[in-house]
């Protein structure tokens, strides 16, 4: 039934994510089929249910896909990572912090202008994302059809149609992210900026001294917008040298050895 | 050092000169881009006119009219199924696990050359509350989960806490509260983790320290035995199935109205403040996936539910068979124990049996009902029914239960409250661990205890009283 069972290249490890190469972080939506796509890449049978809100904390399984092993971790739905509930803190900090190597934006295709907003934050904090475009069985049902290229153009990520409940598209999930992972596919978001010109240049200046303290913060202007909205657990971050951690050198490997090294010690 | 300090310095002054609206502008340029991208990336094809099944079911099932009498009915339907297939291989299993295979433990246990003490505690105490436990809870979990679990895959969940969002709100608590009551049904402890979807901390707690009303799982067997013992008996042999689903039926709209009161009072109370505003989402309806549903659900919450409670079994199986076999004078703690609390428990209309039986089984509430018939057979002094002291056990049929039951001075009455403080009582050892970790506290946690317990305590008082003014 799986298309993915007679695939050699893909094992799956269920709950032991001992010693992962690399860590993927699955974001998205309440209710876009977050557990769906973490359980078809994982063989986990994680629960799932069609009512928002459904993971509260946060799943942890693996896979091994082309002789690297990843750890996939299922984080809760949600709509944006702006306000302060506890499973969007849950998401935004695991996404900043655990330093996920390539963070999954479960996206539904049917609902693609309200997933966009969490699409465009999340590539606001990380650039290694790939967008899954989930529910493509939903979408051709209602009509509705998404130009998945042009889709890629606008983000500058990876976009991977997808139906996660049989399966569909999952080898490509799969490639995708090991593309990601690699760099072998370089992201080059787009990070638009329609803020005031006042706005622009007081991020500039706190984005400024942000890059003095941490020269490698490869999201600095983020973190400056937080500063200025009073994000308290940002500020925290910087005023304990927590943010150093997430600062890793441009073009890391995916390697997890590196990673310490890579730490910046302020 | 002091640069990091610096930059919050920094970041602060600029945030006084830029006034408050920049968030709400960052925000719009947010969606404004988003909008963008959608539109240029998505096509619709010319909407079908005519009939929308998702529109005309949601009208339905969310209507003013349509929606209660749909979600009591879906509700009865539930039970109904649960109650009626959940026979068959709960007597499979009890036939099995104690009829034939206990008295072979005990067998092997004399040809070992146990000494009696040893036998009776291991098979007698440890082994027969674990049988039991598998064999009353197994049969309704692996039918009521699944159900669930379909109804959950479907969409169904969302909607019943769009119809109770109205008097959650009107209660002082947060809607979603609808979502985590639905999961007490099935297990308290697994609803108060669900309970982390309610952002606001005030509402939460109500939601945790109501969530008890929820009828779950271990407490059904209680609540049907207790329905077909003393109200189905009532009815004409025909209905008497019906009628006791829709005692049991009851039962649970009590608990709902309870959950409604009590979050009320609550919020009027020592967690006093507004009903939060939240937006819920109507999810699609998905066609469920019917086989991999009840493997997972079965996988899943049903092994796993059954696995704690065998681990809670096990202790308690224990204890039973100790505070039966320990004497004191020429009584067993058990019998003390009874005689002790006889007389608040008949105040209450129960008696001392029914709460030294809730006392040993806190643990599990589904082992309530083995412990209660093991406890009466001991101190109604039957020597011809059940297997001696301290051991549990299950009578053939509801008419001989009924006749321990009767002799150890049961009524109608009796019947009626044990529902009732099933329903109401404190919640089990397991839900309250839970509770602990999810509040971190201490003092709300004896509060989620104790304030049931009360509860139970008053209601069947008064029920008592009124009964005994009126019959």
């Amino acid at each position: 039934m799986n298309p993915l069972n007679r695939d050699q290249r893909l094992v799956r490890h269920g709950l032991d994510a001992s010693s992962a190469d690399v860590v993927v972080a699955l974001a998205g939506n309440p209710n876009v089929g977050k557990s769906t796509v973490f359980n078809a890449l994982t063989g986990l049978k994680q629960h799932t249910g069609n009512w928002p809100g459904k993971t509260v904390v946060r799943a942890e399984g693996s896979y091994s896909f082309n002789k690297r092993k990843y750890k996939v971790v299922d984080l809760p739905g949600t709509y944006s990572l702006l306000s302060a509930s506890a499973d969007e803190e849950v998401a935004r900090d695991f996404i900043l912090f655990g330093r996920p190597d390539v963070t999954v934006v479960v996206v539904d295709a049917t609902r693609l202008e309200r997933n966009m907003n969490l699409v465009l934050q999340v590539l606001e904090i990380t650039e290694k994302v790939v967008v899954a475009l989930n529910l493509m069985d939903e979408a051709r049902r209602h009509s509705i059809t998404v130009d998945e290229r042009s889709l890629m153009k606008e983000l500058g990520v990876p976009v991977v149609p997808l139906v996660a409940r049989s399966g569909e598209g999952v080898l490509a999930l799969l490639q995708r992210i090991e593309e990601v992972a690699t760099g072998s596919f370089e992201c080059r978001p787009r990070r638009v900026w329609t803020g005031s010109p006042k706005l622009r240049k007081a991020v500039d200046r706190v984005a400024e001294q942000l890059k003095q303290a941490y020269p490698t913060l490869p999201n600095e202007r983020w973190v400056a917008l937080r500063l200025l909205e009073g994000d308290q657990r940002i500020a925290e971050a910087v005023r304990t040298g927590e943010l150093g951690r997430i600062a890793s050198p441009e073009g890391a490997t995916v390697m997890k050895k590196g990673k310490e090294d890579a730490r910046v010690v302020a | 050092m002091s640069s990091r300090e610096e930059i919050l310095k920094t970041a602060e002054n600029l945030r006084w000169e830029l006034g408050e609206r920049f968030h709400d502008l960052t925000v719009e340029a947010l969606y404004a881009e988003a909008s963008r991208i959608a539109r240029k990336t998505v096509s619709m094809a010319e909407t079908r006119p005519g009939f929308n099944f998702e529109r005309t079911l949601d009208r339905l099932v969310t209507g003013k009219w349509t929606g209660f009498p749909i979600m009591f009915a879906l509700l009865g339907i539930v039970f109904w199924i649960t109650i009626e297939g959940a026979n068959v291989p709960s007597s499979f299993l009890a036939s099995v696990l104690i009829d034939s295979l206990h008295p072979l433990l005990k067998d092997t246990g004399t040809s070992l050359g146990f000494p009696w003490w040893l036998n009776g505690f291991l098979f007698d105490g440890m082994y027969l509350a674990v049988a039991w436990v598998v064999s009353v809870m197994l049969p309704p979990m692996a039918i009521f989960f699944p159900l669930f679990t379909i109804a959950e895959d479907f969409g169904y969940l969302p909607r019943v806490a769009f119809n109770l969002d109205a008097l959650f709100r009107r209660a002082g608590a947060h809607g979603k509260q609808a979502l985590t009551m639905a999961m007490g049904y099935g297990c308290n402890a697994a609803a108060i983790i669900s309970t982390r979807i309610i952002d606001s901390p005030r509402e939460r707690l109500i939601a945790i320290l109501t969530n008890n009303f929820s009828l779950c799982n271990g407490r059904w067997p209680t609540q049907i035995l207790m329905a077909t013992i003393f109200i189905g008996a009532l009815a004409p042999p025909m209905l008497s199935s019906a009628v006791s689903a829709l005692a049991v039926v009851t039962v649970v709209v009590i608990g709902v109205a309870m959950t409604f009161i009590v979050s009320w009072g609550l919020s009027k109370t020592i967690l006093k403040g507004q009903a939060s505003f939240f937006s819920l989402e109507l999810p699609p309806y998905r066609p469920p996936r019917i086989w991999q549903t009840i493997y997972t659900s079965v996988i899943d919450r049903t092994l796993i539910v059954l696995w704690r409670a065998v681990v809670w079994a096990l202790p308690s199986g224990a204890v039973i068979w100790l505070v039966s076999n320990i004497h004191i004078g020429n009584v067993s703690i058990a019998e003390h124990a009874i005689a002790s609390l006889d007389p608040i428990g008949l105040l209450i209309g129960l008696n001392g049996v029914i709460l030294l039986a809730y006392i040993i089984a806190i643990p599990a509430n589904e082992i309530v009902i083995p412990t209660i018939l093991m406890l009466t057979a001991l101190v109604t002094g039957m020597t011809d029914v059940g297997s001696g002291a301290g051991v549990m056990f299950e009578l053939e049929s509801e008419a001989a239960t009924a006749e321990v039951l009767r002799a150890g001075g049961w009524t109608l009455l009796t019947g009626i409250n044990l529902m009732l403080f099933s329903l109401l009582h404190n919640p089990c050892s397991t839900t309250l661990y839970t509770i602990y970790k999810e509040t971190g506290s201490a003092k709300w946690t004896t509060l989620s205890a104790l304030l049931p317990l009360c509860i139970a305590f008053v209601v069947c008082f008064l029920v008592t009283q009124l009964w005994r003014l009126l019959f």
